[in-house]
Order: C-alpha cells, then structure tokens, then sequence
C-alpha cells in the first residue's frame, strides 16, 4: 500500500514542524512553507510519517494513499 | 466595491467568422444518442451560427420571442435521461476548465442526497464579457438549461450566481417572472450575488460563498459535487454550457456536433479585444483559425489567449493556430473562457503584463502561503522591471522572477497561482527582447496608457470577499 | 504540626500532588500559547514547543488524576466519586471543590479531543480547545479556594508566579495575534514591501 504525503495549503501556517521530524521527504521553501514531492512514502519512512502528521499543530499534513492525478 | 466595467453588455457582432444565416436554421433533426460519424472534416462550414446570441443584436429577450426561435421547453420526463444525449454530444464546460459535461452530471446524480444546481455567471475576469453578454441577450436559453439540468441530476432548488450589475439583474427578474406566469420552470431560481471578485467563480469559492461565508477557495475535500451548497451535492455549470445544454436538449448530440472540431465540438462565446481597441464578443465555431476572429496586422505586437490565466503568444505563432486546446496546449496556452486579445505594437507588453500581475497579485485569498507570497513578489519584480524608461534595473529580478514561479505552482488550493505563473511565465518568453531593453534602460513602447481593462478598486478588507 | 501518619498521608498526598498540577497546568497553557503564535523555545528545535505541550499536559493528567484519587480515598473527609466530575454535589466544600470537578471536565474534554484530533476534524477540535480558557482559571480559583495552603508562605508566593506567568503569556499571544496582519491584507502589504526593497536595493 503506497501512501503520500498532502499538505492542506489553507491549513497550513508555516510552522514547520512537518520538515523538521521528516527531513528525507519535506523541505522549506524560502517562506517557511513545505514542499512535498508527491512521490509515494518509501516504506522504511512510514513511521517518521505518522510522527509528522500527529505533530502538525495546524493538522495541516496529510497522509493518504496514492491517486492517480484526477481533474 | 463595485468593479469599474464601463462597458454595457455587448450584443453579437457577426465579425469576420460567421455571416448572417438567411433565416434560423433550427429544423435540424432531434437525434439523441447518436454518435458522429469517422469521416467527419476537422472544421464544419459555418453557416448555422449565430446558436447561442439572437441573429439580429438587440433583440428584446422575450420568452414569446424564445419560445418562437427554439420552441418549447424539452423536460425528459425524468432525472438522467438527458445525460446520454449530453455525452454524445461531448459537451464540455465552457468556464474555462473545459470539463466533461456529462461526467459531472453523472458524479451529482450518483450522490445518495438530493442535489442543487447552481448556474455560475460570475466572470470574474475582467476581460471576459460573454457570460453578461449571454445573460443579457439570452437569458431564457440559459434559464432553460438550468431547468434541464436540475431534471437530469434530481435537484429541487436552482441558483443562478452572478455578480451585481443592475440592469441584467433586473432583465433576469423580468425574464423569470415571465417564465413563472407561464409555468415553465419546475424548479425555483433564486438569484444570488457574488462579490466582485477574481476567484468568485471558482467551484468551492462560490460554494463557500453561498453558503454564508467568503467567496475563498476551499481545500478541495469534499468537493462540490458532493457537499456543496447547503452540504448537498451541487452541480456547478457556466451559464453558456448551460445554453449550450437546452439546444442538445432540443436539437440533439448531431446538430451539436455540426459546428467544431471531432475532439472539441460545438461553438463558443468568445470574448474579443482588437489591437485598435474594438471589442465583442462573438460566438464562433471551435477550432476557428485566430487569424479570423482577431486582426493580426503589423500593429499586433503579441496575443493573448485564454484571460489573464492563459498565455502570450507571437503573432506569427497566433497566425498558424485554430481555437482549440488541441493546438494550444501542447505549446503552453489553452482555449480558456474564449478572451482573445491582441496588443497593440505601441504598448509595452512588460508595463501591461506588470499591471495584470499586480492584480491577481491582490486578488489573491490570502490563504496558501507560496501564493501570498509568491504573486506578490512576483508582481512587484515584473513592475520593477517594467519601471520608467531610462531606469537601469537588476539582472538578478529575472532570476528571482523564474525562481519564484516555480516555487508557486502548484501548492495553492486552487489553481490561481498556477495561472498566474503561465500568464506571466508566457510573458518572460514572448517580450524577451522587451525586457532585455528595459534591463538597458530603455522602452520600446510609444504609448504609456493602460490597455488590458483592469477594474478599479481593490479587494481591502473581509466585506469585500462576500 | 502534625506528622504525616498512615491515615493523613493520603490527605498530604492529595494536596502535594494538587499543588505539582497547578505548576504543571500553568506550563502546559504557556506552552500551547507559545505553539500558537508558532515561537520558538531558546535552544529548541520547533518541535520542541510542540512535543513539550503534549509531554507535560499528559503528565498534568497524570498528577490530577493523582490527586483527585486521594482526595476521594481520603477517609477524612467524604467525597464521593461522582462528586469529582459532577460539579457541586460535594459533602465537603461544595463550592470550592465543585470548580474543581468543572476544571476536571473541561480538561478530559480537551485531552480526550486532542488525543482524537484527527477523527474529530480540525475545525472541531479547534473550537473545542478554546475550553483551555477556561479550565486553567477554573483550576487556579480552585487551587486558592479549597484549602488554605496556596493562602500563605511559601506556596502563596508560587501562585502568584503562576498567575503572572500565565497572564503575561495570554497578554504576549494577544499583542503578537493583533499585530500580525489579517488575511486580506497578506498580498496587499507583501506586494508594498517587495517594491519598497525593490526601489532601495538596485538601481545600479
């Protein structure tokens, strides 16, 4: 089961815990907001995942399994 | 605040596409469900537009007079029984996104809750005139499609979404009035106005909007068409791709696909803005050569194709293309909500990309971070670039430009940024030489008055977003 | 002064660990004002804010739930179980325990929520979490009014801290929230600021 991760970019205030606990797969952009890649979560990162998703004070990660690009 | 377009509806103009038909031609046969045949030629001849805009401007829109041209109000009988006909006909939504018809008639009907059905008139693009156009020389074609529309997806309550002009608020009244006092209609229209806003129109904008609440976009899940207005599933439909939906209803997926392309069938409104600074809109047949709807002489400096979230073409590139996505896609523009535009050669296309950009930069929720930061930015680099003549400015604003469009697309809620981006990016192509200069200290242009319309005013605080 | 003997070691316990739950709920509200308004604790990842809010307050549940237990098994004085979260239906101090069961209910609401955040959706558990207003003054009247301990001493000045330091932190949260700019005004002011640099930086 592939799962990725989405940020709700309405919730999401920057506080960027998101790339602090999960380095490997979100980064910061020059304003403090993330940056995912839209690639599926390598398995052996799943956990940090989950982590990341809980810490967000914003709830504002998501992690969700993968769909194909839809209208 | 009240957007400052001057312009009162414009009527029809024949233009260069389509000549005057001797008489309406709407005796085509009712074939519903049939499927075109494969030796189909790319462009159908003509000769049956005007569909949507009377033949003769000005024609007062009665419901005798409507009633007279197209005939009688076709009710299926039942929800989805239309849809097949819908499907054949490849009707897509003619609000931009260019979407399916059918499918998303399906995705409303399929819900387990009873469905409302919205007709969106917001154009928030202040170039794009057609959907007033429409309402206001046409309004029971459209107030028909509506009516079909709620039948073929079981809804019990219809809204029609436009933004606040007088006149066509009080024609549209007249116009239901009459429909009422023939009972025509089986399903309430309430009008409900939107805020003169960019992204108004948007889907979820426009839910949350009517819903009580800002007209913002949401973060799509769940999306409209499944709880929408009212939390219930809602249909959202371009006034036009609802006109377009009473002729299928009358006339058939055949007749539809009489004008157009095999790929993009049907007509469309488009909204045209000439070099010299004539302006219509006109309906035409998609997959139209540009070169016949806007005049491409030595006075064009460049064209634009799909609103300020479409794109800059050369002229010579705009020369060679038809009116479809087909063509324009693939070189970074798209057929849009139909505003086709073309700049004059003594404007400076860098100060009228600026002023757009500027815009949409204010027109932005506010609610993504890579957007509130990124358009903003974005515009004031391409103001500075743009500049007064004689000011030197900063190679390293081209770069900050590049580097921030990337940064943006795509990590919005909805697709504003990205539109932006290919506005702006198309810029950064198509007036290369124009921005070399400018980074010289020098301007090509001859003439500093503004030419894209822009409305006056800008979005200040939270009454302005209701 | 009496010494603590095996029937008053339970009352002691109660007011001990009545006391750490002060300490500990004070910090907690510090904490989540300072997640909040997103600062920084000095020498702490971002994280940090965060993963200590959550630490602490489920440690403040432990040390209340402590509390709580002894008070009820205290033979000294009766209080029934159900006195603890159903407000003023104590036989000892009505009142000044029945704020204490309030500021018990609010904060089971407000762990159980948080412990659930993500079923219960983010809109929901955001107007729920507002309760914390609530429940940290509830506790502190609570604190002061249900034995004379925090009323004197050593202990009175403790309190005192505490209050400061909770208040000057809500005051903190309010200054920063009223002077950042509402969303409307985001694009509008970045856009003022980038030409404003812009016209500084570079005209070479």
């Amino acid at each position: 089961m592939s799962q990725q991760l989405m940020v709700d970019p309405v919730a999401c205030s920057g506080h960027g815990l998101c790339a602090e606990l999960l380095p490997e797969l979100i980064a910061l952009d020059e304003w403090g907001y993330p940056v995912v890649d839209g690639q599926p979560v390598p398995a052996g990162l799943h956990r940090q995942a989950r982590r990341a998703v809980t810490a967000c004070p914003a709830l504002a990660l998501l992690l969700q399994r993968k769909l194909r690009d839809s209208a | 605040m009240t957007a400052n377009i001057t312009l009162p509806p414009r009527s029809a103009r024949p233009g260069p596409a389509g000549r005057h038909p001797a008489g309406p031609d709407w005796t085509a046969s009712n074939q519903a469900g049939s499927h075109p045949t494969p030796s189909r030629p790319e462009f159908q001849a003509q000769d049956r537009l005007p569909r949507l805009l009377p033949p003769e401007p000005g024609t007062p829109p009665t419901l005798a007079a409507h009633l007279g041209r197209f005939g009688g109000l076709p009710y299926r009988g039942g929800p989805r029984l239309l849809i097949a006909s819908v499907e054949a006909a490849g009707l897509t939504g003619r609000g931009g996104a260019a979407f399916p018809v059918h499918r998303k008639l399906t995705a409303v009907d399929s819900q387990r809750r009873r469905s409302i059905v919205v007709a969106n008139g917001a154009e928030g693009e202040p170039a794009s005139n057609k959907d007033k156009t429409l309402l206001w020389n046409s309004p029971h074609l459209v107030l028909d499609g509506l009516q079909l529309a709620a039948e073929a997806v079981g809804a019990d309550r219809a809204l029609l979404y436009l933004h606040r002009h007088q006149g066509l608020h009080e024609r549209l009244t007249a116009a239901l009035a009459e429909r009422a006092a023939a009972r025509l209609d089986r399903v309430g229209v309430e009008l409900v106005e939107a805020p003169p806003r960019f992204l108004a129109g948007e889907e979820s904008a426009l839910a949350s909007n009517i819903n009580g609440g800002l007209a913002r976009p949401t973060f799509k899940q769940p999306r409209v068409f499944e709880r929408g207005v009212a939390g219930r599933p809602t249909l959202v439909q371009n006034v036009e791709t609802l006109a377009h939906l009473a002729l299928i209803g009358r006339y058939g997926a055949a007749w539809f696909r009489g004008l157009g392309t095999t790929a993009e069938p049907g007509s469309m409104l488009c909204s045209v803005l000439q070099a010299d600074g004539r302006s219509g809109v006109l309906e035409l047949a998609i997959g139209q050569p540009l070169a016949g709807v806007l005049a491409l002489g030595a006075g064009v400096q460049a064209v634009l194709c799909g609103g300020y979230h479409g794109a800059w073409l050369r002229p010579a590139d705009a020369a060679q293309l038809p009116l479809t996505n087909a063509a324009l896609k693939p070189i970074g523009a798209f057929v849009g909500a139909g505003v086709l535009i073309a700049l004059p050669a003594k404007s400076c296309g860098l100060a009228e990309t600026a002023r757009v950009a500027r815009y949409l930069a204010l027109e932005s929720a506010g609610q993504c971070g890579p957007c509130f930061n990124g358009l903003p930015r974005i515009a004031g680099a391409l103001a500075d670039l743009a500049g007064r003549p004689g000011q030197r400015t900063s190679p390293q604003t081209r770069a900050d430009l590049e580097r921030w469009a990337g940064l943006v697309t795509g990590r919005g809620a909805c697709h504003h940024p990205d539109g932006t981006v290919r506005f702006v990016g198309s810029a950064l192509t198509v007036f290369r030489d124009e921005i070399t200069a400018h980074e010289l200290g020098r301007c090509t242009a001859t003439s500093r008055a503004p030419f894209l319309p822009l409305p006056s005013g800008t979005p200040v605080d939270e009454s302005d977003w209701r | 002064m009496n010494g603590i003997t095996s029937t008053t070691a339970l009352w002691y316990a109660s007011r001990a660990t009545g006391v750490v739950s002060l300490l500990l709920l004070s910090a907690v509200m510090i904490l989540g004002l300072v997640v909040n308004r997103q600062g920084r604790l000095p020498g702490l990842p971002r994280f940090g804010a965060v993963s200590l809010h959550r630490s602490v307050s489920l440690l403040a549940v432990l040390f209340v739930a402590i509390h709580v237990i002894t008070a009820i098994a205290d033979p000294y004085v009766t209080i029934r179980i159900t006195a603890a979260v159903i407000p003023f239906t104590s036989g000892y101090q009505p009142f000044w325990l029945g704020l204490g069961a309030v500021s018990l209910d609010l904060i089971i609401v407000l762990i159980v929520t948080s412990l659930a955040r993500a079923r219960i959706g983010r809109r929901t558990w955001r107007s729920l979490h507002w309760l914390a207003y609530a429940a940290w003054p509830v506790a502190f009247a609570h604190s002061i009014g249900s034995s004379t301990d925090l009323q004197s001493g050593g202990l009175r000045t403790l309190a005192i801290g505490c209050a400061l330091a909770v208040i000057a932190a809500v005051g903190w949260r309010i200054w920063r929230s009223a002077a950042a700019r509402p969303r409307f005004e985001r694009a509008a002011s970045t856009l003022d600021d980038s030409q404003q640099s812009l016209t500084k930086a570079g005209r070479s």
